[in-house]
């Protein structure tokens, strides 16, 4: 089974800094690879540990330092990493991300049977993309995906995690999932891991190597735009601190209405 | 007269309306008044029968019209024969807008259905507004909330989604002459590339009792454990509260996703939330700041949390909440 694993090298969001203009602070930002895409990854590898010939190519779409998050994800055990790079690429949207990331899929690595994203990314959070992809690729979704509990010839069987509860899904293949976070321990690289992970040759794509043209891609290609970004406004309030135990009962006990 | 505010109906497994419906409605009376009379339409897709169900709520939610697919195929909620129902009817009805819930079926269904219009979509939004020009404008959390942005659509239909509990609903007592018109689709030949095998109702009371619970007693990495949580369930029975936790802790695997509160998971607005040992990253902080009151209770007196709560405790949640538990 040929597994393509779609990543996004996101900023870390714990650790933002911000301007005198209250605009974000960019530079010495680190970036990461998007915890809930390392949940699909563990994924990935996890059908890897069950399953014969399970092959896992790394896709993301990025400036040349999302290359970096490649080489960090075939050091966790990915076979091998693909870029889409292109300055024809800045600024996309989901939308134009989506579209851009199927073009890839459907003219270089024609080769797959299940895609796997995260089902967010901690930056933007839209958890659109995946299900964009698939909408280009005319193939099935299941989103919100706890576990992949089965892979049978054509098919995966999945557990899928809703706001009513937990429905077993069967899925024909090839169909995009988008992976929360599981009950794997986490994943370390190994030395071995480090090692092809610096020996790998990234393959590297840009907008002549897929059958779109640059107005369909990138900021030109986005249906959405910023008109304006803000910082969130904080509650206002006056934290007042308590003592001791018993004014911290009688407060709970006021706001809930009841009295001794 | 323009083309109207589309707002998806959403059917819940168990056949009823969810909440997030009557939200929206809510919320898509007052934009469509700052716009040229324009209608909110419901649409909903299900099996057949429902409708007459819905129709006195739709009617007290402002609708002036609701559009309907009723078949067979639509019994359970699966993203590809709902998405095509829906699309089809879209086309038909051609809404400027369309609102759904930032659901999990909706951000399931929204992204489906705006790709395949090539139309842009903005998710869990917590605040739609009509621009000067007349167009939605629709703000949301991003960079784990700590930076709002406001996003505008060139193409149409704008779509956006917003989570239950951000707007309310506009309850009307005297009845909407809303319009109710079946849309066709025909789902005879198509069959669906996913089969539901099995379904487990939630066992963890807290879910659906999150977004209506008036007391939530939420923890964070600060309790340490699933043991931690249990000492926090025990809490939340003594006030006939549901416990939430943090991405965190979720991400430690101390409590399940659903209890998770914050960006990435529930908007949450009780009379009452405790937050126990969390430290108050903005990504929490936006899911839960429209509480009416909000006590902290965490041994680092210089935890952001203490800056959105109205009440502080600084101390060590093990031996604060058995002290609680016992006196409450």
């Amino acid at each position: 089974m040929n597994i393509i694993l779609c990543i996004k090298q996101v900023p870390d969001t714990t650790d933002i800094k911000w301007t005198e203009n209250n605009t974000i602070q960019r530079e010495g930002l680190e970036s990461v690879v998007n915890p809930y895409d390392v949940y699909a990854l563990e994924s990935a590898l996890d059908l890897k540990s069950r399953y014969e010939d399970i092959n896992i190519s790394a896709l993301t779409m990025g400036p040349s330092q999302a290359e970096k998050a490649l080489r960090k994800v075939i050091a966790l055990g990915a076979d091998k990493g693909i870029l889409l790079c292109d300055k024809k690429f800045a600024g996309a949207d989901t939308y134009a991300t989506a579209k851009t990331i199927a073009a890839a899929i459907k003219s270089k690595l024609q080769d797959y049977d299940l895609i796997l994203c995260g089902q967010f990314a901690v930056d933007g959070d839209t958890a659109q993309t995946g299900p964009g992809i698939a909408t280009f690729l005319d193939i099935p979704q299941v989103t919100y995906v706890k576990e992949i509990v089965e892979y049978t010839r054509g098919y995966v069987t999945v557990i899928r995690e809703t706001d009513e509860g937990l429905e077993k899904i069967r899925v024909k293949l090839p169909a995009v999932i988008c992976i929360l976070k599981g009950e794997f321990e986490t994943t370390r690289p190994t030395i071995n891991g480090i090692i092809r992970a610096q020996k790998s040759k990234i393959l590297k794509y840009g907008i002549d190597d897929i059958p779109l043209c640059p107005v369909e891609t990138g900021l030109k290609g986005s249906p959405t735009y910023v008109s304006r970004a803000f910082r969130a406004l904080k509650r206002d309030v006056n934290c007042k601190f308590i003592g001791d135990v018993k004014e911290l009962v009688q407060v709970i006990n006021s706001v809930r209405g009841k009295h001794e | 007269m323009s083309k109207g505010i589309l707002v998806w109906a959403e059917v819940t497994r168990e056949n009823y309306l969810h909440p997030v419906t009557f939200e929206l409605a809510g919320k898509a009376v007052e934009l469509a008044s700052k716009m040229d009379e324009t209608p909110v339409i419901g649409l909903l897709c299900s099996k057949p029968n429902l409708i007459g169900e819905f129709k006195d709520a739709f009617k007290h939610n402002g609708f002036d019209k609701v559009v309907y697919v009723a078949e067979e195929k639509l019994e359970e909620y699966k993203t590809d024969l709902y998405a095509q129902a829906a699309i089809d009817a879209i086309k038909t009805i051609d809404p400027e807008i369309i609102l759904m819930g930032a659901t999990t079926q909706g951000r399931d269904l929204a992204p489906r259905i705006s790709m395949s219009l090539h139309t842009g979509l903005t998710a869990d939004c917590t605040a739609l507004d009509i621009n000067e020009d007349g167009k939605l404008a629709a703000t949301r959390p991003t960079f784990g909330g700590q930076l709002m942005a406001t996003i505008l659509s060139k193409n149409s239909p704008q779509m956006a989604t917003v989570r239950p509990k951000v707007f309310r609903p506009n309850y009307l007592d005297s009845e909407k002459d809303t319009i109710f018109i079946k849309h066709g689709v025909d789902l005879s030949n198509k069959n669906s590339s996913i089969e539901i095998l099995d379904f487990k109702k939630k066992l963890c009371s807290d879910i659906n009792d999150l977004d209506s619970a008036d007391i939530i007693v939420a923890g964070g990495k600060g309790m340490q454990s699933k043991e931690g949580f249990d000492l926090l369930r025990q809490f939340a029975d003594k006030l006939g509260g549901s416990v939430a936790a943090s991405r965190t802790a979720v991400e430690l695997g101390l409590a399940p996703q659903q209890c998770q509160v914050g960006q990435t998971g529930k908007t949450v607005t009780p009379k009452l939330y405790i937050a126990c040992g969390i430290s108050g990253a903005l990504q929490h902080v936006v899911g839960m700041e429209n509480s009416e009151k909000i006590i902290a209770i965490n041994n680092d007196k210089d935890a952001p949390i203490f800056n959105v709560a109205d009440y502080g405790f600084v101390g060590d949640v093990f031996d604060v909440i058995p002290q609680l538990i016992n006196s409450l």
